[in-house]
């Protein structure tokens, strides 16, 4: 017999004929916020995390991202520096600054920073959604360099974690971001910036 | 000689195949295999911990780090108003998901398929080992770089690889410290608990090759030397294997939730992914991790989202890996779900709150289990997986205080299959032991009132010889001496409530 079959046939003894019949009870929705109230929330949780927030309207993209760059990298940085995600719109481009173009994704270590926007965002905890779409990049352009500057707009915020799984495509290679990367290893202490990025920005438009 | 529970521990015998195995249940599902992976220790739970006990540094490492986890654990659960729905949710979820596994586990099959990925099927330790050796071979690499797995570290993956000439490089932060300090895991999450900063240099000075002879305990130092260390393996690596904290049946989504973003760096460079996980693991509905990925990390880390999760449905062109491998492992986990009552232990989302609340663990450490599950989940997982009589003294792990109970993010009852198991030894049992002498003489004490005033009586004798004294000593005659020999006895009270009464109404 196969091991396959071998152990779904385990399970069937194990489990007999009389299967419980279990109903699962209904969990409550997330509490209701009024849309400023939900960016304040995200922001607020965000920088829990010790990463870096900065507000402005969807006009003052672009200006946010030079300031957040010049934050993290310090001022003086070259837009070669900065690796942007394809599907980023033009207007929020350091100008001068290249595109992922599919290289070797072990060469994308190469660059100092990476720009990229969201597929959605949860307020209540703090998160960042990447899906591997044009606007997110692929999983190892938000990886390697770095700093991090990823731009959130008002209308891709949700209220908790299984409204942002409802809008999200399970099949796509997805990374929830909650803050730098860190860790608690040492003596439970939490020390931001292990191998990934140290330095998370985000741009908050609306 | 005393008669403690005799755990028949891994007896270094060399399974040839078709070897007996460790053992059967009564349905005659097999447990996990003797000889390989990591849920036997080498001494039993009351030695060991008298051992530990003599060691000052780690309890007071384990007391730091516990005391830290448990208020950040309780700030964060305090804040999620519905947290007891959500944990019925989760509890609900996983007895439903046990109900149809082997419907759910095809459908995963067939998800992953559909989207490139191949999955194997592994009866237990020394199978998984095997697929995932003979995968690795056929890459060509002689190194694979591993996320931290309790899956993994139950088969003993790493000394399968090494024998078969194949590096495997530990990249969590903890599962390096252990690695590179050949010592072994103690926590399910913080696998270095154990270890306190200045100790964790000294790992690292002596073994990390061109380290900065500078180095201080700072632990951002420290984390910044792994990553050095880390970052060119992460860069060449080829193939890497990952455990999975869920697998979503409908739609063939594998997630793995961490922090430092090694799973990503695992997850994401390598050409090759394999990924072992144990059969139940897997969850139906893509919607159900909306309820899982809000319990555990606040459960686990004591943050509302650890920082990175994961998630890949079989191979994605020009992101990623583009070959994906799912080992679905048994290794005792269908014996698990043969019991009714211990079957619960099979939900565990491995969070670890129930280690940090122990009273227990806190003292006596992840080593003194024997086994990668230490704690209160590993007191009843540990045994049904490997069959009660080769961790025989697991179930006696426990003050039975309830405490892992409350804190559980699926509301798993250890302290009921705690004592289910107990009685399950007990009733094994040919030749009497402490604890069966204990059971079967309390229940027929309590059952006869007259026996019931002279045991009152005898425990007020108990008092006397234990004055000034923290424990009862251990010259009561075996059996009983075995028994007391590891319990703080609470001191009895002068007269029994009994007594009391009697003299006061009698005036
Ligand atoms: S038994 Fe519950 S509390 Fe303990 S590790 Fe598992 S899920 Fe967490």
């Amino acid at each position: 017999m196969s091991a396959r079959d071998e152990v779904l046939g385990r399970i069937r003894t194990a489990l007999g004929e009389q299967r419980p019949q279990v109903a699962v009870p209904p969990v409550p929705g997330p509490r209701s916020l009024a849309p400023a109230e939900l960016l304040h929330l995200l922001a607020e949780r965000v920088e829990d995390y010790r990463a870096t927030v900065l507000r402005c309207t969807p006009d003052e993209v672009p200006a946010t991202v030079v300031r957040g760059l010049d934050l993290a990298l310090g001022a003086g940085w070259e837009p070669a520096d900065v690796v942007v995600a394809p599907g980023v719109p033009a207007a929020w481009r350091p100008s001068g600054a290249p595109e992922d173009d599919g290289r070797p994704a072990v060469q994308l270590a190469a660059f100092a920073a990476t720009l990229t926007g969201v597929a959605t965002a949860v307020a209540e905890t703090g998160t960042l959604v990447l899906d591997g779409s044009p606007l997110s990049g692929r999983r190892a352009l938000s990886l390697l360099p770095d700093v991090l500057v990823c731009v959130v707009e008002a209308a891709q915020v949700v209220p908790d974690v299984p409204d942002a799984l409802g809008r999200l495509d399970p099949l796509a290679p997805l990374t929830m971001v909650s803050g730098p990367s860190a860790t608690s290893d040492i003596e439970l202490q939490r020390v931001e910036g292990v191998h990934g990025p140290r330095t998370l920005v985000v741009v908050l438009a609306g | 000689m005393t008669t403690t529970p005799q755990d028949a521990r891994a007896e270094p015998t060399p399974l040839a195949p078709g070897a007996p195995r460790s053992g059967t249940t009564f349905l005659g599902l097999p447990t996990a295999p003797r000889g390989v992976g990591h849920l036997r220790g080498t001494q039993s739970f009351p030695d060991a911990a008298r051992t530990a006990l003599r060691d000052g540094q780690l309890r007071a490492n384990l007391g730091r780090a516990t005391t830290t986890i448990r208020g950040k654990r309780a700030a964060v659960v305090a804040e999620v108003p519905h947290w007891e729905q959500l944990r019925q949710a989760g509890k609900a979820l996983k007895a439903a998901t046990m109900a149809h596994l082997d419907e759910h586990l095809e459908e995963l099959e067939r998800q992953v398929t559909a989207r490139g990925g191949t999955v194997h099927w592994a009866r237990d330790a020394t199978e998984a080992n095997r697929i995932v050796t003979e995968l690795v071979r056929a890459t060509g690499s002689d190194e694979v770089v591993k996320v931290k797995s309790m899956a993994t570290q139950e088969i003993g993956l790493n000394e399968a690889l090494e024998a078969a000439g194949i590096e495997a490089i530990e990249t969590d932060l903890a599962e390096l410290i252990v690695q590179l300090g050949e010592d072994s895991p103690s926590h399910i999450l913080v696998p270095a608990i154990h270890k306190n900063r200045s100790e964790i240099r000294e790992i690292f000075r002596r073994t990390i090759p061109g380290v900065d002879p500078g180095l201080t305990d700072e632990p951002r130092q420290l984390a910044m030397a792994a990553r050095t260390h880390l970052r060119e393996r992460f860069l060449r690596a080829r193939v890497a294997v990952s455990g999975a904290n869920f697998a979503v049946a409908e739609t063939g989504t594998l997630a793995v939730v961490e922090s430092e973003g090694n799973g990503r760096m695992c997850l994401t460079l390598p050409q090759t992914l394999i990924t072992v996980m144990g059969i139940e693991k897997v969850v139906p509905r893509w919607e159900d991790l909306g309820v899982f990925l809000q319990l555990l990390p606040r459960s686990s880390t004591g943050e509302r989202m650890n920082p990175y999760t994961s998630t890949w449905a079989g191979v994605t062109p020009g992101d990623g890996p583009q070959e994906f491998h799912l080992v679905l492992l048994d290794n005792g986990r269908t014996a698990v779900l043969a019991d009714e009552v211990g079957r619960e232990a099979l939900h565990c989302i491995r969070c670890s709150a129930c280690l940090n609340v122990c009273p227990v663990y806190e003292r006596a450490g992840g080593h003194a289990y024997g086994s990668v599950y230490p704690g209160p989940i590993g007191a009843v997982l540990s045994p049904q997986l490997t069959g009660v009589e080769d961790n025989a003294s697991l179930p006696y792990a426990s003050s039975l205080c309830g405490a892992c109970y409350d804190v559980c993010p699926v509301a798993i009852d250890i302290p009921s299959i705690l004592v289910h198991l107990r009685a399950e030894h007990v009733e094994a049992q040919t030749r009497p032991t402490a604890e069966s002498v204990a059971f079967r003489g309390l229940s027929r004490v309590m059952s006869n009132p007259r026996l019931w005033h002279l045991a009152q009586r005898a425990a007020g004798l108990g008092r006397f010889l234990s004055r000034g004294r923290p424990t009862l000593p251990a010259v009561l005659p075996p059996p009983v001496s075995a028994w007391t020999r590891t319990r703080d006895l609470p001191t009895p009270p002068g007269k029994s409530f009994v007594q009391q009464w009697t003299e006061e109404h009698r005036r």
